[in-house]
């Protein structure tokens, strides 16, 4: 079974951390993740830009908002990576998607940092 | 990382609305900050034993102004409030308050708080430290080591700040938009002098300036998601502080951007930067900072120096003269002209400039550096030795006797 984790945190701190802070929390992560590749339980994982960072289409209204989706009354329903030159990129590709699936929103939101999923990785020799 | 740090963090985290909000409802900067601090201890008592609360700065919000009033109804020997143990459990307690912070109240409280401490009435430096000590909650001593002064001097200017915002005419209405834009403009000046002051000192203990301003950057964004100017003073920073790894070599001396290893560059700053610029440019309403910041956009999608589009940097420096018309613009204009049509033609832009920046020390060095490409030794030594006289730090001092140097080698 394919399992989502989704990373909940007051963003103002996290993106607030010392240097050495974030290296304590990375690698920290960095053991766990080890772990998880070995049970060969570990998927793609990334890291988001702060929302600051964000852009919000809205399908129905091919409205274009700066910031997060805010939309308390909406749901996270699924998520995609894709691999574009920019936010208009991004957006065109939003676009596709929206009409061939109409209605809520989509948020747009920069990958800060990603690790492809090491099931596919070439096994080291 | 540990709860303690956790809540430190939180406590910081929520400072800037807490404050905010503290001071909207007393009407005094001293009430609201005692109050903060006030909540801020007992918030380190409370939430180890009860966990941190859903809403951190809501949870200050309520429990600093019930003991700033505690306070005021023990001295008039009235009814004490509960303890605040009861009230962080009392979520129904927080709701309205939460309600309240959510719209643009909050962001007006915010917006006015720092644009106290931009006060015109406080010169530049007053500024800085109050909105450090008072916005950003760093202590004397940080804020000491950040300024390069001795920590009496950082507390002086704090007090004498705090004592000419006290006399000053505070606004407490709410702002219309007309006002609202002002302060903003205001405000962001403000947290660019912090970024610069961090920025151009050339002095390492200084980054953790820069990372306020950034904090403040990000701050005002979530306030006010939709302005292409913030992103792009945003965008500035984080392209700009992003090279910082590459900006000094191991005997601390300045290392200019031609010369620096971009491998070294914070690729996280950087993406980030570039994220905000682009958000920036689809409102198609150019300000100095977007420019500014697609400036340090280009230089930091070239990989290697000489892959720079200086074509591209010099229209963009163009715009800037149109927008914000100064000899410096021109200064910097002149350095990428150069680059694209020759050191004469780089020259010939600066030399009308000399009379307004002879106080200047990047003048002549870049004066220095032109002539030196052009072959005339000996005035490109005048302009040196001039540059080095006017030099604010050890690392612009001996970058330009290097160049003194090669002059020296190149024998003339």
């Amino acid at each position: 079974m394919l399992y989502a984790i989704l990373c909940y945190h007051d963003e103002q701190f996290v993106w607030s951390w010392t240097k050495e802070q974030e290296a304590a929390v990375i690698g920290g992560l960095k053991g766990v993740h080890e772990t998880l590749t070995r049970e060969g339980k570990l998927g793609p994982s990334l890291r988001l830009m702060p929302t600051t960072a964000a852009t919000t289409l809205s399908k129905s209204k091919d409205l274009v908002l700066d910031g997060p989706f805010a939309e308390t009354k909406e749901q996270l329903l699924g998520l995609y990576v894709i691999d574009v030159d920019g936010l208009e990129a991004a957006l065109e590709v939003a676009r596709q998607l929206a009409r061939a699936n109409p209605g809520g929103s989509y948020e747009l939101r920069p990958i800060a940092a990603y690790n492809p999923d090491p099931r596919e990785a070439p096994v080291a020799g | 990382m540990n709860d303690l740090a956790w809540i430190d963090g939180a406590i910081t985290g929520a400072r800037p609305q807490a404050v905010a909000a503290l001071l909207r409802y007393f009407r005094d900067l001293g009430t609201a900050e005692e109050a903060f601090q006030e909540a801020a201890l007992r918030a380190l008592k409370t939430w180890p034993r009860n966990g941190p609360p859903r809403d951190a700065a809501a949870w200050l919000i309520l429990v600093g102004r019930n003991a700033a009033l505690d306070g005021v109804r023990k001295m008039s020997r009235q009814v004490e409030l509960p303890p605040d143990d009861v009230i962080s459990d009392l979520d129904d307690a927080e709701d309205p308050l939460v309600e309240r912070l959510d719209g643009a109240h909050y962001r007006d409280d915010v917006l006015r708080l720092l644009f106290i401490c931009c006060h015109p009435d406080l010169p530049a430096t007053q500024q800085i430290a109050l909105a450090l000590r008072i916005v950003s909650g760093l202590t004397v001593p940080q804020i000491a080591k950040a300024f390069l002064i001795g920590e009496d001097a950082a507390e002086q200017r704090i007090t004498r700040a705090k004592a000419r915002i006290a006399r000053a005419d505070v606004p407490f209405e709410a702002p219309g938009p007309v006002e609202r834009a002002e302060r903003l403009g205001v405000v962001m000046a403000m947290v660019y002098l912090i970024f610069n002051e961090g920025y151009s000192a050339g002095a390492a203990e200084r980054n953790a300036l820069c990372d306020e301003a950034i904090r403040f950057a990000r701050l005002l964004l979530r306030l006010f998601p939709g302005e292409p100017e913030i992103m792009g003073m945003a965008a500035l920073m984080l392209l700009q502080h992003g090279r910082l790894p590459a900006r000094f070599d191991g005997q601390g001396e300045l290392v200019l951007l031609d010369e620096q290893d971009r491998a070294l560059w914070d690729g996280k700053l950087t993406a980030e930067g570039l994220a905000l610029l682009e958000k920036a440019m689809r409102h198609n309403q150019p300000g100095a900072y977007q420019v500014q910041a697609a400036i340090a956009a280009t230089h930091a999608r070239a990989a290697r120096a000489e892959d720079t589009d200086w074509a591209g940097i010099d229209a963009l420096y163009a715009a800037l003269e149109r927008m914000q018309p100064s000899p410096v613009v021109t200064l910097n204009r002149a350095v990428a002209t150069a680059k694209v049509k020759g050191p004469e033609a780089g020259l010939e832009m600066i030399s009308p400039l000399e009379n307004r920046l002879s106080g200047y020390f990047y003048y002549f060095g870049v004066r220095g550096g032109l002539l030196r490409q052009l072959g005339r030794a000996a005035e490109a030594r005048v302009a040196f030795d001039r540059a080095i006289a006017l030099a604010g730090t050890p690392a612009e001092a001996a970058h330009i006797r290097r160049h003194l140097d090669a002059l020296a080698k190149e024998g003339i």
